[in-house]
């Protein structure tokens, strides 16, 4: 960037690194969209006042590594059991703002279970899951949502319903159950997603705020080093591949 | 210049997702790379401040500046 | 003030689990432990607790390591098929140094090696009191609370079938606890201080990764709680030919059967471990100095007995004199459990005895 290009002293700094964010190094990959949705998820946070209040029950993947940089409490929890941990901290600490943060691994594979429960119960959590369809830190294994046709490690030729089963639409799941009252999916492909995302997770925290019942955003995320491709080619293969399994918008909303 | 971004080019690791999202199209790789080997992109003139750049940056990479608007700026 | 009751011992435990502070119970079902949760589903919320019937044991646990984490006393109940699949849950726990009360009502004395080897992956440890009475049960469940919160370490009490349902007078106190430190380590929200991780995979700053630090302290912390925990209760001893060594409700029994042989002229002690981590190894190896041999009582194929082979370093012969022993119902009230079985073992271990 040359001299000229240079902000000058009249111009105002209009959009930076999130308030809440403690370092911007991170070792997650190039292309990634998981350190886009933690943005928007600081952003909000610090825009509605609830540093103080939050507990982030985090769960364990390639974000596990976020925690140490989110200017927030975090309890860190096991593979697929945020939900039950998050269910723990909301019902002795109901004032605390409490949101779940997995991925389609954690909590789709291992925790179907936990966050099934957790909306039928009606737990007055945010539950967030990060959705690329794969195992990213073991290294791109299937999960519960990889979709059909999708190569993995686990799925060589191609993810086939004979074989391998079929993908689980998450949301929809969720927004069968009648202790949910939010359900939206978005993704951080592009500009318009990002701001879909944006809303459906502000969205969802007032859902919590106001006690409806439990609130859940679906973010497809970017992770072109397991799905095969370069960095700047995981946007068109989220448009073509993982969006068309899993359409966004408002899925519930009571 | 009404509008301008910042670029910390050593936390860049080269995705280039924000070059097809500038709609003035003001941003280019460059040919050399930073100390972790990525290559990071350079600004040309025209930026408008949109932003879009630093909302998709995996990296945080982006602070974006813009000249306040005439008389009906009151912030 | 104190009242005296009579209570089931499961009920009795849950009570007094109340009365130490404890605010948060989850747990699933289970014969022979389920009379705590329902004891805890009607009590807990009179005093502003919180009791969640879990839908599965990891959820229960999940549930009391985000309530412990906020700082709150909690606790789950179960028996060992239960205890097993939360073993994650325990081992992470015990790394991140979050303080839990796990009660195991077991079905016989086959979770002694789960309990005190930690039956999960990794390098952590339980502490482990195993009472034998009702009374004793309020009290060490009470202890229990204080030392998970002393040592930032989950405490496990080990009763079973006969403890959680035998109905015998209790008295209850607000126990008297030592002054423990705040706890700034827990996720409370960020208010007015940093904010904080609480993790078993590093460190509570933020920044640092600093892994093999947060798990050397988890570890560091064992040489202590030996030193500072043991439990034991030892009866004719000094003299004693044959010392019995025997834990939880059989250990009454065998006491019984040892007071007993007494009776009859034989020279029989005893040595009934309270806390089964950390083991009361120097009362045991003191008896082994002294005794010709030592017999453990166990309801199991031979758990505890290798402790005792431990601490006794050979010196003596060690018989086991107990064994699986179940009825039908499979919850370990089985025909081993009897005075006269445990006498009769005794006697077959003293053939001389005065008439």
């Amino acid at each position: 960037m040359t001299e000229s290009l240079a902000p000058t002293p009249s111009m105002r700094k209009v959009f930076d690194k999130p308030e809440l964010l403690l370092n911007t190094e991170h070792s997650l990959c190039p292309g990634c969209g998981e350190p886009i949705a933690l943005r928007l998820m600081l952003e909000l946070i610090h825009e509605l006042g609830l540093r103080e209040r939050t507990i982030c029950v985090a769960g364990i993947g390639c974000y596990t590594a976020f925690p140490m940089i989110m200017d927030i409490d975090v309890l860190q929890a096991l593979h697929g059991r945020a939900p039950s941990v998050a269910t723990g901290v909301k019902r002795v600490r109901p004032d605390a703002f409490v949101f779940t943060m997995q991925g389609d691994g954690d909590m789709v594979s291992e925790g179907l279970q936990e966050v099934l429960h957790s909306a039928a119960r009606g737990e007055r959590i945010t539950a967030i899951v990060l959705n690329n369809g794969v195992f990213g830190e073991t290294g791109g294994h299937a999960t519960a949502t990889t979709v059909i046709g999708q190569h993995t490690k686990t799925t060589p030729g191609g993810r086939s319903r004979e074989q391998h089963g079929n993908p689980i639409k998450i949301s929809e799941l969720i927004a069968q159950l009648d202790g949910s009252a939010y359900v939206a999916r978005a993704a951080v492909h592009t500009p318009a997603s990002i701001k879909l995302t944006r809303q459906y997770l502000h969205d969802a925290f007032q859902c919590q705020l106001e006690g409806r019942g439990l609130s859940f955003v679906e973010i497809l995320t970017m992770c072109p080093t397991d799905w095969f491709v370069a960095p700047d080619q995981g946007p068109a293969w989220l448009e073509e591949n993982l969006k068309q399994a899993y359409p966004l918008g408002v899925i519930k909303s009571v | 210049m009404r509008a301008t971004v910042t670029i910390d080019i050593e936390l860049c690791k080269g995705c280039a997702l924000c070059v097809p999202v500038c709609p003035p199209r003001v941003l280019i790789m460059s040919e050399p790379v930073n100390r972790k080997g990525y290559r990071y992109p350079l600004l040309l003139e025209g930026c408008t401040g949109c932003e879009l750049c630093a909302k998709v940056c995996p990296d945080y990479c982006f602070a974006v500046y813009r000249e306040p608007l005439p008389a009906r700026d009151h912030a | 003030m104190s009242r005296r009751v009579l209570m089931e011992g499961s009920c009795a435990m849950a009570e007094g689990a109340i009365q130490a502070g404890c605010r948060f119970y989850a747990g699933y079902p289970i014969t022979p432990s389920t009379e705590i949760l329902e004891y805890m589903a009607t009590r807990l919320p009179q005093v502003g607790g919180v009791c969640m019937n879990a839908e599965s044991e990891i959820e229960a646990i999940g549930m009391v390591w985000g309530a412990a984490g906020c700082g709150v006393r909690a606790m789950t109940a179960s028996t060992g098929q239960g205890i097993s699949l939360m073993q994650e849950s325990f081992a992470e726990l015990a790394n991140a140094q979050i303080p839990i009360v796990a009660v195991n009502m077991c079905r016989g004395q086959g979770d002694y090696f789960q309990a005190t080897r930690g039956g999960g992956h990794g390098d952590y440890r339980f502490i482990v009191l195993a009472p034998s009475s009702a009374q004793e049960a309020v009290d060490l469940i009470q202890q229990a609370f204080h030392l998970a919160d002393k040592w930032r370490n989950p405490v496990m009490v080990m009763g079973d079938f006969l403890l959680a349902h035998t109905s015998e007078l209790v008295e209850f106190h607000t126990p008297d606890e030592p002054p423990l430190p705040p706890k700034t380590w827990a996720t409370t929200g960020a208010k007015d201080r940093p904010s904080l991780t609480l993790s078993p995979l590093g460190p509570a700053e933020k920044l640092s990764t600093n892994l093999a630090a947060s798990l050397a302290a988890v570890t560091q912390k064992h040489p202590a709680i030996k030193a500072a925990e043991v439990r034991v209760d030892t009866g004719w001893t000094d003299d004693a030919d044959l010392v019995v060594v025997a834990f939880g409700f059989p250990g009454r029994f065998a006491k019984y059967a040892v007071r007993l042989a007494r009776e009859q002229g034989l020279r029989v002690g005893y040595i009934r471990p309270i806390s089964l981590w950390p083991f009361p190894a120097e009362a045991v190896a003191a008896a082994a100095e002294r005794a010709k041999a030592l017999a453990v009582f166990e309801l199991n194929a031979g758990q505890m007995i290798e402790d005792v082979q431990l601490a006794a370093l050979g010196r003596v012969p060690i018989h086991a004199i107990g064994g699986i022993s179940h009825d039908h119902s499979g919850f370990g009230v089985g025909p081993a459990l009897t005075v006269d079985n445990v006498l009769a073992r005794i006697r077959d271990l003293c053939p001389r005895a005065a008439a």
